[in-house]
This record gives C-alpha cells, sequence and structure tokens, in this order.
C-alpha cells in the first residue's frame, strides 16, 4: 500500500553515517534547487496571499542552512516545498536531481516539527521505529537501528519509556532520532526548539551541531532566534515579510566546533548584526527588536504560529 | 566543551521540565476509596427509599415482634402516592421475590428465570452490538477518507437515529420475520450510531503534522490509517463501545417484544407489566436485572479498554 520504491542500496547495520569533517562532500553538488518558485495561498473567501515570491536558492550537501525572517515571511512554506508538504504554485524545486515529489517518495527526507508529534501509545523505541516499520526494515535491523539513534540523541537509558514521561527537549530528541533513523539524505527542521526554554534551546543548539557534525547530513533549518541561526549555520539565508522574498544570505564562517565561547566572540557578534542588519532591511524592525532581540519573544511566536495554523507561516 | 554532554537529561532539567515516572491506573489506595463511594451510595439510596416509605408510605403492622407477641401500629405522617406498596414496593421485597418462585408451584426462583433470560438478551445484544461497531467502523472510515460520502450519508446516518425505535422495530420485524435476526437488527441499529460518530472524530484525531510526517514517509493510506489514524481513534472507539453496550441491550429488549422472542427479558418485563397489580416486585426485579446487565456488559467493555490502553496518559480515568 505503501507509494514508495524501495530505497535503492538500503544501508547495513553499523555503517550508519558517515562520520568525518562536516565540510561538504562534494562542494559543487547541490542537493536542493530551488528555482523561481512562487507560492500563492487562496483561503475560503477566495482571497489571495501570496507567501513567497520569486525565490531561488541552491543548498549544497552537507551544508547547514537556515531560514530566518519575520512571522509570515514564509520560511516554513518554503521549508514545506522542499519536503513537498506543499507544492509550488510556480517555479520547481528539485531534491537530489529529482522532482520534490519523486524524492518524497523516496524518502529523502526526515522531518522535526515545533511540536515532537510523538505517538502517546508508542514507548520511545517504538516512536522510533515507526518509519523503519513502514520502510520495511526487519525486526532486528529496527531495533539495532532504533537504538543505535537513541544513544546519538543521548536517550539510550529511556528506551521503554513513554513519551509523556519526558521531558520537551528530551521528546524533541526523539523526534530527531525518529528522522535520522532511516537515514534520510536531508534533514529539515521547522523551528525544532521553538518551544523550549532558552537554556535547554541552547543545548539543544550544541547537541545538533554536534549531530550534524557527525551525520554529515544536510539540514534546512527554520528559525527566527538571530543567535540560534549564526550558532548553527553554515549559510543563514534572510528572508522579507510577506511576501516572502530572500533579502540576503549571510555565510556564517565561525570555526567549527562551535561552543559557548563561540557565543562571546566578536566574529559572533558581528554576524548577528549582519544578520540583523539584513532583517532590518527586508522590513523587520519591530521583530527585529521583539521576535530576534531578547530571546524568544513570546508575542512573535503567537504571531508565527497563527500564521503556521493559516498556512502562511 | 566541543562535544556536548547530556543535554537536559532529567537530573539536569528538574527545575523547569522534569521527566515524570507517570504511574498510569492510579493506586489500589484509590480503587478501594472508589469502591467504597460506589457501596455507601448504593446504601444511601436505599436508606432514602425506606424514609420515604416511612415517611408518606402506606400504614404498617408489625404482628409479633421477634417472637415476643408484640403488635407494632405505624402510620406514616403523609400519604405520598408514588410510595404505596404498588408504586414503590420496599426494596426487600423486591429481593425476596427475586429468590421465591417465578410462579406459583414452579421449580424455578424468580432470580434464576431472569438470569436465564437476560443471557438470552445478552447474546442477542452482543452480536448487534459486534455488527453495529463494526458498521460503526466501517462507515467512519468511509467518510473519514471521503468528503463525497460523508457529505451525501452523514445526514442520513444522523436523521436515521431520529425515528423512535418503538416505530421502527415493528417495521424490522415485517421485514426480517419475527425471529432473532430482527432482535439483532435492532441492537446493530442502535449500536452503530455512537460508533461512526465518535470514529469520524478519532480518526481525524491524529495532529496534521502526524499525518504530514506519514507522507514524507511515504506512507500510503492503508499504512497511515493502521499505524497513525486507527491508534489515535482507540480512546474515542472505547467512549462509543461504552454507549453502544447499554444502547445495544436496551435495543435487544425492546425488539424482544414485535419480534415474538419469548425467552428473553423484554418478554418478561411485558408480561410483569401486566401483572404488575397482583406483583408489582417482579416488573421491579427484573428492572434491576436489565439494569445489571447493561451495567456487567459496561464493565466488560471498559475491562477492554484498560487493557487495550494500557500505557497511554489517562488511560485509567475513563
Amino acid at each position: 500500500m505503501d507509494e514508495a520504491r524501495p530505497k535503492p542500496g538500503p544501508a547495513t547495520p553499523g555503517s550508519v553515517m558517515p562520520v568525518g569533517p562536516a565540510t561538504p562532500v562534494g562542494p559543487a553538488t547541490p542537493v536542493v534547487r530551488i528555482a523561481a518558485v512562487d507560492k500563492t495561498f487562496v483561503s475560503d473567501r477566495a482571497r489571495v496571499t501570496t507567501a513567497l515570491q520569486g525565490i531561488d536558492l541552491e543548498i549544497r550537501r552537507g551544508e547547514f542552512v537556515s531560514l530566518i525572517g519575520p512571522s509570515g515571511c514564509g520560511k516554513s512554506t518554503l521549508l514545506r516545498l522542499i519536503g513537498d508538504l506543499v507544492a509550488p504554485t510556480a517555479g520547481r524545486v528539485t531534491v537530489n536531481d529529482k522532482p520534490a515529489d519523486r524524492a518524497r517518495r523516496d524518502r529523502d527526507y526526515g522531518i522535526v516539527f515545533q511540536a515532537p508529534v510523538l505517538f502517546d501509545w508508542r514507548s520511545v523505541e517504538d516512536n522510533v521505529k515507526l518509519p523503519l516499520e513502514l520502510m520495511g526494515y526487519d525486526a532486528g535491523r529496527r531495533t539495532a537501528r532504533a537504538r543505535e539513534m537513541l544513544e546519538l540523541v543521548e536517550l539510550g537509558d529511556f528506551l521503554h519509556h513513554h513519551p509523556y514521561q519526558l521531558s520537551g527537549g528530551m521528546q524533541q530528541r526523539v523526534a530527531i532520532a525518529r528522522a535520522l533513523a532511516f537515514e534520510p539524505s536531508i534533514l529539515l527542521m521547522d523551528e525544532p526548539f521553538g518551544a523550549l526554554d532558552e537554556m535547554t534551546r541552547e543545548r539543544m543548539n550544541q547537541e545538533v551541531q554536534r549531530i550534524w557534525e557527525r551525520t554529515g547530513i544536510t539540514v534546512v533549518f527554520v528559525t527566527h532566534s538571530i543567535p540560534e541561526a549564526v550558532f548553527l549555520s553554515s549559510r543563514a539565508v534572510v528572508m522579507s515579510a510577506r511576501p516572502g522574498r530572500i533579502i540576503d544570505i549571510v555565510e556564517i564562517d565561525l570555526p567549527r566546533p562551535r561552543d559557548v565561547v563561540t557565543r562571546e566572540q566578536r566574529r559572533y557578534f558581528e554576524l548577528v548584526t549582519a544578520v540583523r542588519e539584513a532583517l532590518r532591511r527586508g522590513g523587520a524592525d519591530e521583530l527585529v527588536a521583539d521576535a530576534l532581540g531578547e530571546g524568544s519573544g513570546p508575542a512573535a511566536g503567537l504571531i508565527d504560529r497563527a500564521a503556521a495554523e493559516g498556512g502562511i507561516g | 566543551m566541543t562535544t556536548a554532554g547530556p543535554i537536559d537529561t532529567p537530573s539536569t532539567s528538574t527545575a523547569t521540565e522534569p521527566a515524570v515516572e507517570a504511574a498510569p491506573g492510579g493506586g489500589t489506595h484509590s480503587r478501594t476509596r472508589q469502591v467504597g463511594t460506589l457501596v455507601a451510595f448504593g446504601l444511601g439510596v436505599l436508606l432514602l427509599w425506606e424514609a420515604v416509605k416511612w415517611l408518606g408510605g402506606v400504614p404498617w403492622r408489625f404482628k409479633d415482634v421477634l417472637g415476643t407477641g408484640l403488635v407494632i401500629d405505624y402510620s406514616p405522617p403523609f400519604r405520598f402516592p408514588f410510595a404505596t406498596d404498588l408504586n414503590l414496593p420496599h426494596w426487600f421485597n423486591i429481593l425476596g421475590a427475586l429468590a421465591a418462585p417465578v410462579q406459583r408451584n414452579a421449580q424455578q426462583s424468580l432470580g434464576e428465570f431472569l438470569v436465564g433470560a437476560a443471557l438470552y438478551t445478552w447474546r442477542e445484544a452482543a452480536i448487534g452490538f459486534a455488527v453495529g461497531a463494526l458498521l460503526g467502523l466501517v462507515l467512519a472510515t468511509l467518510f473519514v477518507h471521503s468528503r463525497l460520502l460523508e457529505r451525501a450519508f452523514v445526514p442520513y446516518v444522523i436523521a436515521s437515529q431520529t425515528i423512535p425505535i418503538v416505530a421502527l422495530a415493528p417495521m424490522i420485524v415485517y421485514a426480517f420475520g419475527p425471529n432473532v435476526t430482527s432482535v439483532v437488527v435492532i441492537a446493530t441499529y442502535l449500536t452503530f450510531f455512537p460508533v461512526t460518530i465518535a470514529m469520524i472524530r478519532g480518526l481525524r484525531a491524529p495532529d496534521p503534522r502526524a499525518l504530514e510526517l506519514m507522507r514524507s514517509y511515504a506512507a500510503g493510506r492503508w499504512a497511515t490509517y493502521r499505524k497513525v489514524r486507527l491508534p489515535a481513534s482507540l480512546p474515542y472507539l472505547f467512549t462509543a463501545l461504552k454507549i453502544a453496550a447499554t444502547a445495544s441491550i436496551v435495543g435487544a429488549i425492546i425488539g424482544e417484544g414485535p419480534g415474538g422472542i419469548p425467552d428473553g427479558l423484554g418478554r418478561a418485563i411485558i408480561n410483569f407489566n401486566q401483572q404488575y397489580i397482583s406483583g408489582p416486585e417482579k416488573l421491579w426485579a427484573a428492572i434491576l436485572v436489565s439494569s445489571l446487565l447493561g451495567v456487567s456488559f459496561f464493565v466488560v467493555i471498559r475491562a477492554a479498554e484498560l487493557v487495550v490502553l494500557r500505557g497511554r496518559p489517562g488511560a485509567a480515568e475513563g
């Protein structure tokens, strides 16, 4: 009943992930190619909202790309276009040299949302196994793979817990383990730490960096936190308010691995300023102060959530 | 500093987000209290019952109290029309009637007779319940997957329940004949509705993002149904099944009249209704057994629910 074709060359257990430097494997090979993409939404009363306009973007293999912008700038929509959760109104999204829907059916995407979206009726381990069940891994490999992934996110001791017994941060780590379990080539993260407190968020940033370095996976990361974008990314794609356009792409050339000290360096502040300036040019003045200045602005979060529910976020 | 340690293991995060060692199911302590409350309430009702009779029943005469030859006459201060021995028999007389022979010179007690009738009715109800639950599940599954079918048929499903069952039952008997099948159809008719309505909701209960997640796994409709929609709907299903369980008993009892089934509670209730003047306790006893049957069926479903939803948050509260 699955609409997928078998994944070519399934990995063997143990050969989990290429461990090595996070530098691009083939520097010139774009994993994601977005060309002249527009996205408009038509609401019930035939009101047309332009969420994205004239988006061109290439993401190289092994890159960590953040999409940052004010609420309602279409950054989540852009992520969902890459993941073939919505279709573009115009233009083309190519992933691994295939149309996005082909890539989805080839299970090229691992997705992590702002909410962990774990299943109450499954233990932590069984939650991670869910995609593996759908993808025809045999029982032994499912178990091995799930445990390996939970070790990776340092939840090896919580296999038999149920999701509601874990803290928010731990639940989000389970979601990350689940997204990585079937070895997708791209990890799409939609404000994954937006619901966490600032302390947990910084630790999770550290953790995501470590996972990214170990797996070498390409990451597209939606956020409205400038510090988060600068800390994590190889490039930060700055977007303007509706209709969403790309204003600037800031190369984040901070040395890796980054840690607490990174956040105190001059270059870090320069880059934070560069991203902030770009946002201001995009007309996000009030949001620069609110959502992006003092950590997570609750008002901005609400607006963003409302926008996401309206299908625009 | 470069490789991050554990991020927010419970030991470090207890201040903000403790990892809860939840104990689903509640303790034995609360269970004992629950039963205690239930028993206390039941005793309270029985006391109130007799208090009403004491205040406004018919005059009593105790002859030969405890073999002393003493006679006590008691005349209640009020006369409540609903508290006469015909309208509201003493509850101990109802229990007494259960132990007495069902008919003059009969071997079988009323209690034995009613339990036999209840089991017979339960079989009909259980078949109707099973068929109705399955029908409800199938309908809800269709409706959830097709807006067109949902728009076309759900109004009729709702309209079907506005027809009084007493009007419909004879028609079903005309259609299927005076036999058990008709009774089962009537029980089915009352059962499928709550299951359909609850399951339309339940199968739509998953977070939209859970469905997007399944889409990103390239899971088809069937896989999504099996792995996400159905498990997410189970709490809704059991709520509906508990309603359906009692409704199926009511349906079977009502259906037995026009269906001409002599062996169940329906016929017993009709008979004892006709004999009410000569023995009101028998009808009260039949009602008592009917209600115990409904409660038992409910409890069985509840037990199944506890087993199936084991380990989920809130499974113990139902």
